[in-house]
């Protein structure tokens, strides 16, 4: 009785072998497939908005659609965005903003990232006196929020002759990533097995052979995170640049807030999306280009010899 | 023998933990020193003050005859070999082997020469341009020992270097470690909690427990003549079987064992003049069975509880004086639980140990 019946019902599948078949219409896929479109779809909207419009001229945008395509692309306004739009005093369009831009994020983030690299590294192999104390400081330093530390470092800034230079938001920059990318090394160079440590030092490997021969090159990938977090982060902010740079030295940020904020004559639409459309380029093409090496940074744990 | 390592009243604590108390070693020129111990007692520890990757609390440590305790890991004439096997990953075998000489800055010629060399001696020439993620287990833990073996050092020192291996290549490797031994007649201390790997490696054993060493000795002393029950106990697989009993000295010491005298005049007795609560102590593999059981000096009859075939041998466990025992038999007899077996000893190769402290008498 029994029998009979598993057999009949294996009978259907009787030549079943290899990966089961399975339906593309299936519940699920529809479902799992259907929520990835419309997210998709909510973030890539307004993107496509900017960029149509920036496209067209501005008699296209008084009387037509923001969805709709224009009729006749022009390139003037992004002409006008990166070379000839006044950003408050200044009438040479983004381009200088883009420079003053790099001017503070590449010095940056070089300097933060080797500090806190080094950081991390004393911090998690060496275990010196006071390791502990040292890191905990930090730590909280990484929750204290921005505001309250403004005005001291306004006067800390003036006091030592930086106010308003580039040099002295690049120093704010580099101690403001210090917390957070000296844990992100420390957790990363905490995961080396320690033997690996000892064995360099039974090789007469001092501090910084330890550091350049070995940690540093078994490090790429956590340094490529740090290199997009900082990036990003220093690229896109606009409350330091702001407060602790003069006009000439604005970074793209405040820039593209001063034109797309400014009160006097008309709002030019189409200069003010081509504008945000190039500010946003340098962050966006630093995920496009490391996308994989950045998932790769972050899934990478333990080092295996 | 001159001593090539010499530990004298070492301490090491952490906080208020004592892991290394007052702990006293001298290691002989070309000596093959194991140090075995149930995992956390210490061995890692010691092997890391020695090597200088830990500081002491207290004490001191003399190589070839200099007190090297604050001495540089590097300036100390040790090379170390660690368990997971800890080479550089993205380094060469060949950049791994020369590491500590760069670090040196010694000439390239005399770098190429003694890499070649250990790479001949321990057969790892092909592999010297391959990164370490290539390698197999043993290859790679032949890659750690040469390692120490270009540094041209006086002592070499391994934690467990076998224990991430598999059971073949682990007895395959103990052998070179041996014969790598024999040919260089380094010293060498040697971490294991592999008994196997300590009796076969060892020309002195120093069995450590809680930080203190309870036993030093050639393997065969702390076999035959164990100094204490823990050691006792530790040594042996399966391990020694313990009678409670009380050892009295009339017109002959002896011990009663289920109701029948055990005569020990043959017994080499440590203290001549004991008497009292003592552990009487036999190895499984010192109980005899068959006809030779008929010639023993004491002879007992017992009843199989439990059979355990193992192929070369069997391991029957059953009761004698109210006390679980074990003992083996050949693997071709044919036994059953239940059966009636007849078994004796010789007195003389019995450990027998005071209760109160446990030491040997
Ligand atoms: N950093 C540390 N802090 C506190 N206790 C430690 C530390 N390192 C090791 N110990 C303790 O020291 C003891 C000995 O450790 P170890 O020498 O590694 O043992 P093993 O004999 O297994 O090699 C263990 O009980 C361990 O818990
Ligand atoms: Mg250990």
């Amino acid at each position: 009785m029994a029998d009979t019946v598993i057999r009949t019902q294996h009978a259907s599948h009787a030549h079943a072998a290899g990966p089961r078949p399975r339906p593309i219409f299936s519940r699920r896929n529809i479902i799992i497939y259907g929520v990835l479109i419309v997210l998709a779809l909510y973030y890539l909207l307004p993107i496509y908005v900017m960029v149509v419009t920036s496209l067209k001229g501005m008699p296209e945008i008084r009387v037509g659609n923001i969805f709709a395509p224009p009729v006749e692309i022009t390139f003037a306004p992004w002409v006008k965005a990166w070379s000839s739009v006044c950003t408050g005093l200044n009438c040479d369009g983004l381009s200088r903003g883009f420079l003053n831009s790099l001017k503070i994020t590449v010095p940056s983030v070089f300097f933060s990232i080797a500090v806190a690299s080094v950081n991390g590294y004393a911090l998690s192999m060496w275990r010196f006196k006071g390791a502990n104390v040292l890191f905990t400081i930090l730590i909280i330093g990484a929750f204290i929020p921005y505001q309250v530390m403004i005005y001291p470092i306004v006067v800390l800034l003036r006091e030592i002759g930086l106010y308003g230079e580039l040099s002295g938001l690049v120093l704010v920059h580099t101690v403001f990533g210090m917390p957070i990318l000296t844990l992100l090394f420390r957790n990363y160079f905490s995961s080396v097995p320690e033997e690996l440590f000892k064995a360099a030092r039974v090789d007469g490997a001092g501090f910084r052979t330890i550091y350049f021969k070995i940690m540093l090159p078994m490090a790429l990938p956590i340094f490529v995170v740090a290199v997009i977090l900082q990036t990003t982060a220093i690229w896109n902010d606009f409350l330091f640049g702001a407060i602790y740079t003069r006009p000439e030295n604005y970074p793209m940020t405040v820039q593209l807030n001063n034109i797309v904020n400014s009160v006097t004559g008309v709002k030019e639409y189409n200069v003010n999306m081509a504008a945000t459309l190039l500010s946003g380029i340098v962050p966006l093409s630093i995920y496009l280009i490391s996308g994989k090496l950045f998932v790769r940074g972050i899934a990478a744990g333990a080092v295996k010899g | 023998m001159q001593s090539s390592v010499s530990i004298q009243n070492l301490k090491l604590d952490y906080g208020t933990v004592s892991v290394l108390r007052d702990l006293n070693l001298e290691i002989g020129q070309g000596e093959f020193l194991v140090l075995l111990g149930s995992s956390g007692c210490g061995k890692s520890t010691l092997l890391n003050c020695i090597a200088g990757l830990l500081e002491p609390s207290d004490g001191s440590i003399y190589i070839n005859g200099q007190n090297v305790t604050w001495a540089e890991p590097s300036r100390r004439g040790i090379g170390m070999v660690f368990q997971s096997y800890a080479l550089y990953p993205q380094m060469t075998v060949e950049g791994n082997l020369s590491f500590g000489l760069k670090n040196i800055r010694m000439p390239k010629e005399e770098i190429r020469r003694r890499v070649a060399r250990a790479a001949d001696v321990l057969q790892i020439e092909p592999l010297l341009k391959r990164k370490p993620a290539a390698l197999s287990g043993g290859q790679r833990q032949r890659v750690a020992i040469g390692r120490a073996l270009v540094r041209d050092v006086d002592v070499f020192l391994f934690d467990e270097p076998l224990s991430n291996l598999d059971a073949k290549l682990r007895a395959d490797l103990r052998v070179e470690i041996k014969r790598l031994h024999q040919k260089l007649r380094n010293t060498m201390i040697y971490v294991t909690h592999d008994q196997v790997e300590a009796m076969t490696l060892a020309d002195r054993i120093a069995i450590m427990k809680g930080g203190v060493v309870m036993q030093l000795g050639s393997p065969n002393e702390i076999y035959n003549r164990p100094a204490n029950k823990y050691v006792a106990d530790f040594i042996g697989s399966p391990s020694m079987n313990f009678f409670e009993t009380t050892l009295s000295r009339g017109a002959e010491p002896k011990v009663v064992l289920a109701g029948r005298d055990v005569p020990l005049a043959t017994y080499g007795f440590v203290r001549k003049d004991f008497a009292g609560a003592v552990w009487f102590g036999i190895r499984p593999e010192h109980i005899l069975t068959g006809e030779a059981a008929a010639s023993a000096p004491v002879r007992f009859e017992v009843c199989a509880e439990l059979v355990e075939p193992m192929g070369s041998e069997i391991l029957v466990w059953s009761t004698l004086a109210d006390t679980s025992i074990r003992f083996r038999l050949d693997g071709q007899e044919k036994v059953a639980t239940g059966d009636m077996l007849r078994i004796g000893f010789d007195p003389a190769r019995a450990s027998i140990f005071d209760k109160a402290e446990e030491l040997r008498v």
